[in-house]
């Protein structure tokens, strides 16, 4: 059974139409990125999949219709919106004995070793916790309970560099393994690339591109060009083309290795370096057509 | 590449299978009711606080009592024994009233407040279970925990009143029977029952209602549609019905008070007050209005985000 399962997935805000027949499936046991610009319906996306928002289309999470059973698919999912969430007036302990007081699926001792990782003592306030420590307390919480589904959205906007890193490097140590199934939007997009298995571009509600991250290595190159082959390498018909300190780099989708290699030097590019590509064709795209 | 190469030492679905899958239904209501003291510490501070200075200010004044034991005659001084009894359980149970509306109002808009509602929307409790927790506190736990404060009050002023009099070689008669505690705080607990828990139900369910859907000045809302219904069939009608209604609602549970009997005489039985009480439409139209009050407030709480 697939985890998430979403067709023709439509949301709109009166005129402004956040989710525009998206389709989506999530195997047990991946992690996908889904990555857009701001505005492309992500958090829209991640709403609709929480049973936090109604939306038109069809969706089954774990098998379920997260708006309308919402109640019982939160045993099985978890989520963490946006960083700094939790409740400033709670103590820690307090915040301990409330969710494992309600979750069923909640392992106290877990939490609490999570938490004696870190600095924080269970008799602070959250108000007194600094951003980055909030975001570890609310990740001690969310890995203590043992959910097939994790959802989190930009769970580390704000954070400096140290936390953002621990902050995965956690997330795949201590609680990634193949039965549970993890969906991460973010902007700091290099961050998560060596923690994805898959990974979803979306814009303007739509899906522009979606590949496993060993479909991902196989598909894209980059190639820095070596001046004198450039028309060659043109015409192979690259997705992109950028300068940098005066040479091109271009990037190719499902053009052979061996082909590029006489050309120049070839690398896998980063995640950032496709999106840059992908959203700027999308942009010239719309531009063509608005013209 | 990907170092998702980390199993747990057990395979997760196993120990999932035996894991409890259900809790008992009322857990998440209970730590829910738990939850908004920890939220809202004024709950029980403020009563406490409240009682503590009407004690203070009692004890002052229980110097004087002998010197008016002694002069006053039997008229004068069971009102002046008996006064200080019944402003402070006036006080403490009113301020239990005034905190339960600050309460209300605040209760399910601070959590969109402060974004907190997208942490506790992660947790399996439901919109329903968050909001009947919070009209309990305001409807049951704060009146009750007034309640129980003012009678608390009530025998420790009577204590230190027989001590003083002890203390000045005085009889302790007269001051019990004139300040029968028990008998106040039965009447007090007919009163919280049926005007604090059943009567103001639906003032309750309003106010959360418009907490929970008033992006800002949630006491505003609150009031406003109702003195605007006012006023509109004040002009285009020339009646005064609506603000009729309210004002029965507000005036609490009439002509089977108990409160209204003094001093010595026996007061009505309650059992008849109570089932007086009991038949009263106005009570079910009351409880009815509450509950759709409650379920609306439930009900909208699930498509509200962070303001």
């Amino acid at each position: 059974m697939a985890c998430i399962e979403a067709r023709g997935l439509r949301k709109a805000f009166g005129a402004n139409v956040a989710l525009d027949g998206l389709d989506l499936r999530v195997e047990e046991g991946r992690i996908l990125g889904l990555i857009g610009p701001n505005g492309a319906g992500k958090t829209t996306a991640l709403n609709a999949i929480l049973g936090l928002t109604p939306y038109q289309g069809e969706l089954k999470v774990l098998g379920r219709d997260p708006w309308r059973e919402r109640n019982q698919l939160m045993r099985d999912v978890c989520f963490i919106a946006d960083v700094a969430v939790l409740p400033r007036w709670i103590r820690v302990s307090h915040l301990l004995d409330f969710v494992g007081g309600v979750h069923p699926r909640f392992d106290r001792a877990k939490a609490e070793g999570f938490l004696d990782r870190t600095s924080i003592r269970q008799g602070s306030k959250v108000k007194d916790l600094s951003k980055g420590m909030v975001a570890q307390l609310h990740l001690a919480l969310v890995m203590a309970i043992d959910a097939r589904l994790l959802v989190l959205d930009e769970p580390t906007l704000g954070l400096d560099i140290l936390y953002r890193k621990q902050f995965y490097d956690s997330l795949l140590t201590d609680y990634f393994d193949r039965s549970r199934s993890i969906v991460v939007t973010t902007h700091q997009v290099e961050e998560i690339e060596h923690v994805l298995t898959d990974l979803m571009f979306i814009n303007r509600g739509r899906v522009v591109l979606e590949c496993s991250m060993e479909e991902f290595e196989s598909r894209y190159a980059e190639l820095t060009v070596k001046p004198e082959h450039a028309a060659a390498a043109r015409a192979l018909k690259p997705m992109h083309e950028r300068q940098v300190f005066g040479r091109s780099i271009l990037l190719f989708d499902g053009v052979a290795r061996s082909k590029l290699a006489a050309l120049g030097e070839v690398r896998t590019p980063s995640i950032a370096d496709l999106f840059v590509a992908v959203m700027g064709n999308q942009a010239g795209q719309a531009q063509g057509a608005a013209q | 590449m990907n170092t998702q190469a980390n199993p747990m030492p057990q395979s997760p679905v196993d120990s999932r299978e035996s894991a409890p899958a259900v809790m008992r239904p009322m857990r998440p209501m209970y730590w829910s009711i738990r939850r908004e003291f920890w939220e809202y510490r004024v709950i029980y501070l403020a009563p406490l606080a409240i009682a503590g200075m009407v004690l203070f200010g009692f004890m002052v004044s229980t110097l004087t009592l002998p010197y008016r034991m002694r002069t006053f005659d039997p008229e004068q001084l069971r009102a002046t024994m008996l006064q200080p009894y019944q402003l402070g359980a006036t006080l403490i149970l009113g301020s239990a009233f005034v905190i339960g509306i600050f309460y209300c109002l605040d209760a399910l808009h601070g959590e969109r407040r402060d974004r907190s509602i997208l942490f506790w929307k992660s947790l399996p409790v439901s919109d329903f279970t968050t909001v009947f927790a919070k009209a309990c506190i305001a409807g049951a736990v704060l009146p009750m925990l007034g309640l129980v404060i003012t009678i608390a009050t009530l025998l420790i002023m009577l204590l230190l009143n027989s001590v003083v009099l002890l203390v000045n070689g005085l009889s302790v008669g007269p001051l019990w029977e004139q300040v029968p505690v028990l008998r106040i705080s039965l009447i007090l607990f007919y009163h919280f029952l049926t005007a604090h828990m059943l009567w103001y139900a639906p003032f309750y369910g309003w106010m959360l209602l418009v907490s929970g859907w008033a992006k800002r000045v949630a006491f505003l809302w609150a009031a406003l549609p109702p003195f605007a219904i006012c006023v509109v069939e004040k002009f285009a009608f020339k009646t005064s019905h609506f603000a009729n209604l309210l004002l029965y609602r507000l005036n609490g549970p009439q002509n089977f008070d108990l409160t209204t009997a003094h001093g010595n005489q026996v007061i009505p039985l309650t059992q008849l007050a109570l089932l007086k009480f009991l038949s009263t439409p106005g009570l079910w139209t009351g409880l009815a209005l509450a509950a759709v009050f409650l379920f609306a407030a439930a009900w909208q709480r699930r498509y509200r985000g962070p303001i």
